[in-house]
């Protein structure tokens, strides 16, 4: 603050301040308070809100168990609730597009990290860079096309002769995570890259001239190293995954349904905000708890993801 | 168990440029052989090529009279002291230490007194639980030289594991190094550009210049014979002058130069080359001496202590260095004075200079 002061003056401080706070506090902290209240409201016809009726309760919150739907796992069937089926399904394969990531982008890493040479390091990362100058909007389309049943992907193995008809890729949660996996990957190399690049070279060889396969290098030496990188890019790409809306929107898949389309569903087709803010929370919350219980379970704290 | 290595008319190049040029060297096993040169020297490329991170361009290693091309470092009985230590961070000590046994299977009890066990033996006991960051420089030191002897490395490699240490540790680590490798009669190959190191702790000095292997013998040899210009340049300090062979009898020969003639001693075979003396050999007196004598103004004497430093300049501009002993009760010489200095035959050679022709 006072550096600040300093190199900019009064004048131009105040305004990065209040601009700053301005931003924080009526943009993201009111609005969400708003939400927030919402959430425990009644959604009411317009004449009675303020009215006896208007009371807090968590009704909103319990409208998530209702209407039960059959559900069969691992052999086992039994009855769930729709949108609780939605809400799990939706972090599971959140989890999996993290996974996925993970196990693109580890090797991705290390390659660019450690083995490819300074000279080439810029042209890679040009590559890298070149999907993101077209927007989400366009890549989850042109996946969406990749994936169709007449599109180049069909096509191709048809060609190929590797299939006899067309299948239906555009199906259930897969088609969702292969796009996921695709928009948020990047979010994952880049933490990971940056905590690789800071390990020494001579520990890698360290541990080889010590005897040790490439395999335990990785296990005992890389690994443990990139752990901040592989937590902050973890906890990136799930929570964006768990709130993509975009990608299962586009891709549409009638079988994949992801729970901000189920958020989104209530808010704007059925206009009740009170009920979309109060699952909207439930998802900010329970991501926020699987983030948790992954770092105690990974033994990563806070300050090392801030890294 | 320690092994010898041969190196074989081993060369490295690195596109075009040659690191390793023909070295040749035999090392016994059990000896502390130290490869000495300034940085760049190709010292660091040799002992990458032992350990087995880099291949030989040609030649032959061989380590306990085993050929150990295609071999992978992991492979090799040999352990490398990184200059940096590289320790791994993010493990405790006796972890650290006991890496290597961890990769060969043994089992955590066994590791774990194992690693106490070279603890004890750096003399660094009741650290096996400390973080690495816990440690000084000389204590990360012994870590890393307990860690390289968990694996009972028949060979021991050491790149420069000193030189990030203050002069006093650096000084009681030579000591200690030297004590734990002959305590453990291992092999040592020692890299250093430190020319005090090598001649301190070795049985024998390697001096490499440009890739090329100068000499190879004791400590007091290269010091006192060194066979080139480069050898007597590089380890320890010389006044080099510049001059013509003139008839030579019995070893020394005569040698015209701007500053008068002089004799000194001179090898079969040397034609051409300059005169190196060693400033602890000149002498400072009023009168011109018999022979090798030179008149000169002195421009800065520095009492050290042990010694007195004199530099001087001759009536062509040239500046000699000379030591003299503190016997303890003589004067200083006073700068400005006009004095001779002078040597004896026998203490100055005619050298060569250093053999670096590119093959």
């Amino acid at each position: 603050m006072e550096q600040l002061y300093r190199r900019y003056g009064k004048g131009l401080t105040f305004m990065i301040v209040s601009l700053t706070a301005f931003w924080l506090l009526v943009l993201v902290i009111l609005p969400d308070f708003k939400l927030l209240e919402a959430s425990f409201r009644p959604y009411l016809p317009v004449v009675d809100i303020g009215g006896p009726k208007d009371t807090y309760s968590l009704g909103n919150y319990a409208q998530i168990l209702g209407n039960p739907v059959d559900f069969s796992s691992f052999g086992l069937s039994f009855q769930i609730p729709a949108r609780v089926k939605v809400f799990v399904l939706t972090i599971i394969y959140s989890g999996m597009v993290t996974l996925i990531a993970f196990l693109l982008a580890y090797p991705l890493c290390f390659y660019l990290a450690k083995v490819v040479s300074n000279r080439s390091l810029p042209t890679l990362f040009l590559l890298l860079f070149v999907p993101l100058w077209v927007s989400e909007v366009l890549r989850s389309f042109a996946w969406f096309i990749i994936m169709t049943l007449k599109g180049p992907l069909n096509a191709i193995l048809m060609a190929l002769g590797a299939i006899e008809k067309e299948i239906r890729w555009v199906d259930g949660y897969s088609p969702v995570v292969v796009t996921l996996v695709y928009a948020y990957v990047l979010f994952m190399v880049f933490p990971i890259y940056n905590s690789m690049q800071s390990l020494d070279n001579n520990q890698l060889e360290a541990a080889e001239d010590l005897g040790a396969p490439w395999w335990r290098v990785h296990w005992r030496i890389v690994l443990p190293h990139s752990k901040p990188g592989i937590a902050s890019g973890s906890v990136m790409v799930f929570m964006l995954s768990a709130g993509s809306l975009l990608v299962p929107a586009i891709i549409n898949s009638t079988t994949g349904n992801w729970f901000t389309q189920t958020i989104q569903g209530i808010m704007l087709e059925g206009q009740d905000w009170n009920t979309g803010a109060a699952f909207a929370f439930m998802l900010l919350l329970f991501c926020t708890v699987a983030v948790i219980a992954a770092m105690r379970l990974f033994r990563v704290s806070l300050s090392d993801i801030a890294r | 168990m320690s092994a010898g290595i041969e190196l074989d008319n081993v060369c490295c190049d690195f596109d075009s440029f040659r690191a390793v040029d023909h070295v040749n060297v035999t090392i016994q096993p059990g000896e502390f052989f130290s490869f000495l040169g300034p940085s760049g020297c190709g010292k660091t490329t040799i002992l990458r090529m032992i350990s087995g991170f880099t291949d030989p361009t040609k030649g032959v290693i061989r380590i306990g009279g085993e050929d150990v091309l295609g071999q992978r470092p992991n492979q090799r009985p040999t352990a490398l002291i990184f200059q940096n230590l590289a320790l791994f961070p993010l493990m405790p000590i006796w972890e650290n230490i006991s890496f290597g046994l961890e990769v060969r299977g043994v089992d955590k009890a066994t590791r774990r007194r194992k690693a106490e066990e070279l603890l004890a033996l750096v003399d660094l006991p009741d650290s096996a639980d400390k973080m690495v960051s816990q440690l000084s420089g000389g204590q990360k030191q012994r870590v890393a030289i307990a860690r390289a002897l968990a694996v009972e490395p028949a060979v021991m490699l050491l790149d420069e594991p000193l030189s990030a240490l203050d002069l006093k540790l650096r000084q009681h680590m030579r000591a200690e190094l030297r004590a734990i490798q002959k305590r453990t009669g291992v092999t040592f190959i020692y890299i250093t550009h430190d020319q005090g190191e090598a001649l301190a702790m070795s049985d024998r000095v390697g001096v490499m210049s440009q890739g090329r292997l100068q000499q190879v013998s004791n400590p007091r040899e290269i010091y006192n014979n060194p066979v080139n210009g480069f050898v007597a340049s590089f380890v320890g300090e010389n006044n080099i002058m510049v001059g013509e062979i003139g008839t030579r009898a019995d070893g020394v020969a005569a040698f015209s130069t701007a500053l008068g003639p002089f004799r000194a001693r001179i090898a079969e075979g040397v034609t051409t080359g300059k005169l190196y003396v060693r400033p602890e050999f000149m002498t400072l007196s009023d009168k011109p001496g018999a022979e090798n004598s030179v008149p000169v103004t002195l421009s800065e004497v520095a009492f050290e202590g042990n010694f007195i430093s004199v530099h001087a300049v001759t009536e062509g501009g040239t500046t000699l260095m000379a030591e003299i002993r503190n016997d303890g009760t003589g004067a200083l010489p006073q700068t400005g004075a006009a004095m001779h200095m002078a040597f004896d035959a026998k203490n100055a050679a005619i050298l060569p200079d250093a053999n670096v022709t590119r093959a």
